[in-house]
């Protein structure tokens, strides 16, 4: 402690708070138990003792007067804004009895535990939901569209995700003799200095500008970053599928290829029947009765056969021959036909020869030579790193577009090396927040697992992550069918305002509900329609851990406000009361279970605050592949079906998606809905990043309010003059679903056929009650946007690209 | 007598606005209240027909150059925390060796008193 009585704390940001994915080093000045003041840790390699204005606006945020103190109970009827205080104890046991009765009369699945953004929930919801017995963790957003496609279809490439190398797994940061500085990076859909998304620190890219890494920013607005990149193209929004496949088409005919990665790492030799409709990866039990249907077939050039890779010995068996890259054989079968078979690599360059660039640039409006200049940009740098966003994700056509994108560095070679896309693990292996099946505190008996919603309509959603589907489940609330939807925990998440497309259909759910909670900090228009509403602590009332990617971070309890409890212990207490047997009594024995595999004790990790895993440890990069740090039985190689990079997927042979990536056109849009667009003629993008606030967050806090007032609408000087439209007066967004009326921001930065509009927006300040729930309805962008739109594979919804048209208001 | 100032590198300014939220925590001063930093952005289309974004802090009257702070041998708060790094303070004569030789920046200077 210092003489003037502060004492400085170090900790970790993470959620709630600042309200991004956190990982931000911190010391807070404590006095009198009284948190006075936030700054940056210069020690913490992550943030370098930077710190962003939410996270300095936290004293406004945890002493806040509207911040919910105590754990609140309806008296009136729903949304008629009449609470009463009461005690936890009586909050608890309200929730034990009203949830113990619905899961006696209607079964735990009826429960829906429903979660917001990468926040500090992951691990302890799930937790919460399955000591209930509930398989239906959630989170709301259509089409589970942040980052989850991506994710699933990095896991299912490469059985690893990859995210862009700026030094992050370095204490000595960029300064590291091992890391290397990229040439270039290709920033794709993301406005980074304006948001920290995905366990990523936006302003990493401005140190490396000033460093020497050119840029490729491919955005349909001019973002900051994007006027300064060398190359900025700016391409219709839901059609970067048809760019990244125009990218590979060049890069294929101008053998930019890294062709001894691919034919070495990937799956690229491996023979595909092409003698019948849909294309299959040829596997040994196909031509030898007695074979696997777990291993593949390559040809070998010297014998002129087939030829058989072995996944167990990850080796082709009895040859040490290189088989064929390319070509077209005839494979004699099991059962003695003749069929025809073609290497993934032959049908991969067919596949992207219809994506020249005069096609890519008509379906893209990117010019042709911009796309070929881009495509050499990014093959020719290296090392080049390629950093996507969200608008992968918030499009139906995600899986396809995101597998173009994860293609691109395979095609490169840039994967897990200095400066490129490195694998991308929890430090340790330290899993709080699982990003895929697995890896979860608790789990269930396959006779409850079995009736998460969503999983038999979809494959993705049925092997790559334990979330319910939000789209089939909202639809079940109405058609009650398999079962009926009772309840929902809501945590971390504010889905009439921020997740829920068609907010109103959101409304009408969580009204119709039997039981609802919801868990948060300050009354939304979400907690506005629940039954119980308990007071969340911040990061800075809390006990926490943290570890995506790297390094592993302890978040330390620093004080106490009102009577908020921490996500954590909420759900502890209630696992308790729920499950018979729940192995942990505290918070602590919970975090020391799942630092094992880190071999720490919580006390350990809070007395380094953060530690970066060492050299040779799995989640450390580079060249993991080539060390066998990858594959559980310590070969090289991936972890994948096949032990290679998959550019021909089995894993979406399996769910009966197209194994190889293409362009699908958003399902509102000139080309899809012709008629429509003639009334509506504008593309509506939507969810742009807005400096001070994160999501539906913060509108209430001074500092943070100031630099924004008002919700705006992106729109460029010549469709605002079309339209007799003024910069900063209001004007109305409409289409079939929906209408609400912003400020427009009359600014060349946008396309002169789309306009943007910001999500995530109520005014705290105006009355909560019904009808009005904080103005939600007047400006809530989501209400234009449809449910029930998610793409192939249950992943992606239409959040980037709907129709509209805009006008003056009348009167 | 030396002058002191700050450089502001203002071509990689990107308008987050940290600094001005880091002074009215410094000092905590309200919102609505002139802090000790403004950022303006401007977005011109330039000859060539590229688009370029520029932001630029300045300081206000109401800056101190956090003298107590720098008194006790830190930074001041903008400085510490500005996301781009994109502010230095210190001796004008020493800020001058310090201009990046290839962008436009400038050099803020306090007055002497």
């Amino acid at each position: 402690m210092r003489s003037d009585g502060v004492e400085i704390i170090k900790t970790t940001t993470w959620s709630p708070g600042p309200g991004c994915h956190g990982g931000c080093g911190i010391l807070v000045h404590v006095k009198n138990d009284k948190v006075i003041k936030v700054e940056g840790d210069p020690d913490h390699p992550w943030n370098q003792g930077r710190l962003c204005s939410r996270c300095l606006s936290m004293t406004q945020y945890m002493y806040h007067k509207d911040r919910l103190t105590r754990p609140l109970k309806r008296v009136g009827e729903r949304g008629e804004g009449k609470f009463e205080e009461i005690s936890w104890d009586e909050a608890l046991d309200l929730i034990e009895t009203r949830m113990k009765q619905i899961r006696e009369d209607h079964g735990p699945e009826s429960v829906i535990f429903h979660q917001g953004t990468g926040r500090d929930i992951g691990g302890w919801i799930s937790m919460l939901a399955y000591a209930y017995g509930s398989p239906n963790w959630m989170f709301g957003l259509s089409g589970v569209s942040c980052y989850t496609p991506r994710l699933m279809m990095m896991s299912i490439t490469q059985g690893d995700f990859a995210v862009v190398d700026a030094s992050q797994w370095h204490e000595k940061r960029y300064d590291d003799p091992e890391y290397e500085i990229p040439e270039t990076v290709t920033i794709w859909g993301q406005n980074l200095p304006a948001t920290c998304p995905d366990g990523f620190f936006g302003h990493w890219y401005v140190d490396l500008m000033k460093r020497g890494t050119q840029l490729l920013v491919i955005d349909p607005r001019c973002t900051w970053i994007a006027s300064r990149a060398k190359l900025w193209l700016q391409l219709r929004p839901g059609t970067d599928a048809a760019l990244g496949l125009g990218f590979i088409h060049v890069m294929i005919r101008e053998d930019l290829i890294n062709t001894s990665f691919v034919e070495k790492w990937t799956n690229a030799p491996f023979l595909v029947r092409v003698d019948s409709t849909p294309h299959t990866l040829l596997r040994e039990s196909d031509i030898d009765p007695t074979g696997s249907d777990e291993n593949f077939i390559a040809w070998n050039p010297d014998t002129g056969s087939a030829m058989v890779w072995d996944v167990d010995a990850q080796l082709y068996k009895d040859s040490s021959t290189l088989p064929s890259l390319e070509g077209e054989f005839d494979v004699r079968l099991a059962d003695g036909s003749i069929i025809s078979a073609k290497t993934v690599w032959t049908l991969y360059k067919e596949n992207a020869a219809g994506y020249t660039p005069q096609v890519v640039s008509k379906i893209t409006w990117v010019p042709e030579e911009k796309i070929v200049e881009g495509a050499r940009m990014y093959a020719q740098s290296s090392p080049s790193a390629l950093h996507w966003g969200l608008p992968i994700d918030t499009i139906p056509s995600t899986i396809p577009t995101s597998q173009a994108l994860n293609h691109l560095w395979v095609l490169t070679g840039n994967l897990d090396n200095p400066g490129g896309n490195a694998i991308a693990r929890y430090a340790y292996d330290v899993v709080t927040y699982p990003y895929h099946s697995g890896g979860a505190v608790l789990s269930l008996p396959p006779e409850t697992a079995e009736k998460r919603i969503g999983m038999h309509d979809y494959g993705p959603i049925r092997d790559f992550r334990a979330w319910a589907q939000p789209d089939k489940m909202l639809e079940q609330i109405f058609s009650k069918d398999p079962y009926e939807i009772k309840g929902m925990w809501i945590q971390t998440a504010n889905p009439l305002a921020c997740t829920g497309m068609e907010p109103q259909k959101w409304h009408k759910a969580i009204k119709k509900l039997d039981f609802t909670v919801c868990v948060d900090l300050f009354m939304t228009p979400t907690a506005m329609l629940c039954d119980v509403i308990l007071p969340a602590a911040s990061f800075l009332e809390k006990d926490s851990l943290k570890a995506w990617w790297v390094p592993l971070n302890a978040i330390k309890k620093v004080t106490q406000v009102g009577e908020c409890r921490s996500d954590i212990e909420i759900n502890l207490e209630l696992c308790k009361r729920f499950m018979k047997d729940f192995p942990y009594q505290n918070t602590q024995e919970l975090f020391d279970r799942l630092l094992s595999s880190a071999g720490l004790t919580y006390d350990e990790l809070c007395d380094n605050t953060w530690m970066m895993p060492p050299e040779g440890h799995p989640s450390k990069p580079y060249f993991r592949y080539e060390k066998g740090l990858l594959r559980q039985d310590g070969r090289p190689g991936f972890r994948t079906p096949s032990g290679k990079i998959e550019l021909f997927s089995s894993w979406l042979e399996k769910w009966e998606l197209e194994p190889l990536p293409y362009h699908e056109e958003p399902p509102y849009s000139p080309v899809s809905t012709p008629d429509l667009f003639k009334k509506y003629p504008l593309i509506l993008c939507t969810g742009r990043r807005m400096g001070p606030y994160y999501h539906s967050e913060h509108r209430q806090i001074p500092w943070l309010r100031e630099q924004q007032k008002d919700p705006v609408l992106e729109i460029h000087p010549d469709t605002a003059q079309k339209y007799g439209i003024s910069h900063g007066e209001p004007v109305c967004v409409e289409n079939w679903l929906g209408k609400i009326t912003v400020k427009a921001l009359v600014t060349p930065v946008i396309h002169p056929d789309i306009v943007m509009a910001e999500h995530g927006w109520w005014f705290p300040e105006k009355e909560g009650k019904e009808p009005c729930l904080f103005g939600v309805w007047d400006v809530n962008v989501n209400q234009l946007i449809p449910m029930s739109h998610e793409g192939k594979g249950g992943l992606g919804a239409p959040i980037k690209s709907m129709l509209c048209k805009v006008y003056k208001p009348k009167g | 007598m030396s002058e002191y100032g700050m450089l502001i590198d203002y071509e990689y300014c990107t308008g987050c606005r940290t600094c001005e939220v880091s002074c009215k925590q410094e000092y905590q001063r309200p919102a609505g209240r002139v802090g000790g930093v403004e950022v303006t952005e401007y977005t011109h289309t330039l000859p060539n027909g590229k688009l370029f974004i520029t932001n630029i802090p300045h300081f206000t009257r109401a800056c101190v150059f956090c003298a107590g702070r720098v008194k006790k041998g830190l930074d001041p708060a903008c400085v510490k925390h500005c996301m781009a790094r994109i502010l230095t303070y210190g001796k004008v004569e020493e800020l001058v060796k310090m201009l990046p030789a290839k962008r436009k920046a400038m050099i803020w200077t306090k007055g002497s008193s």
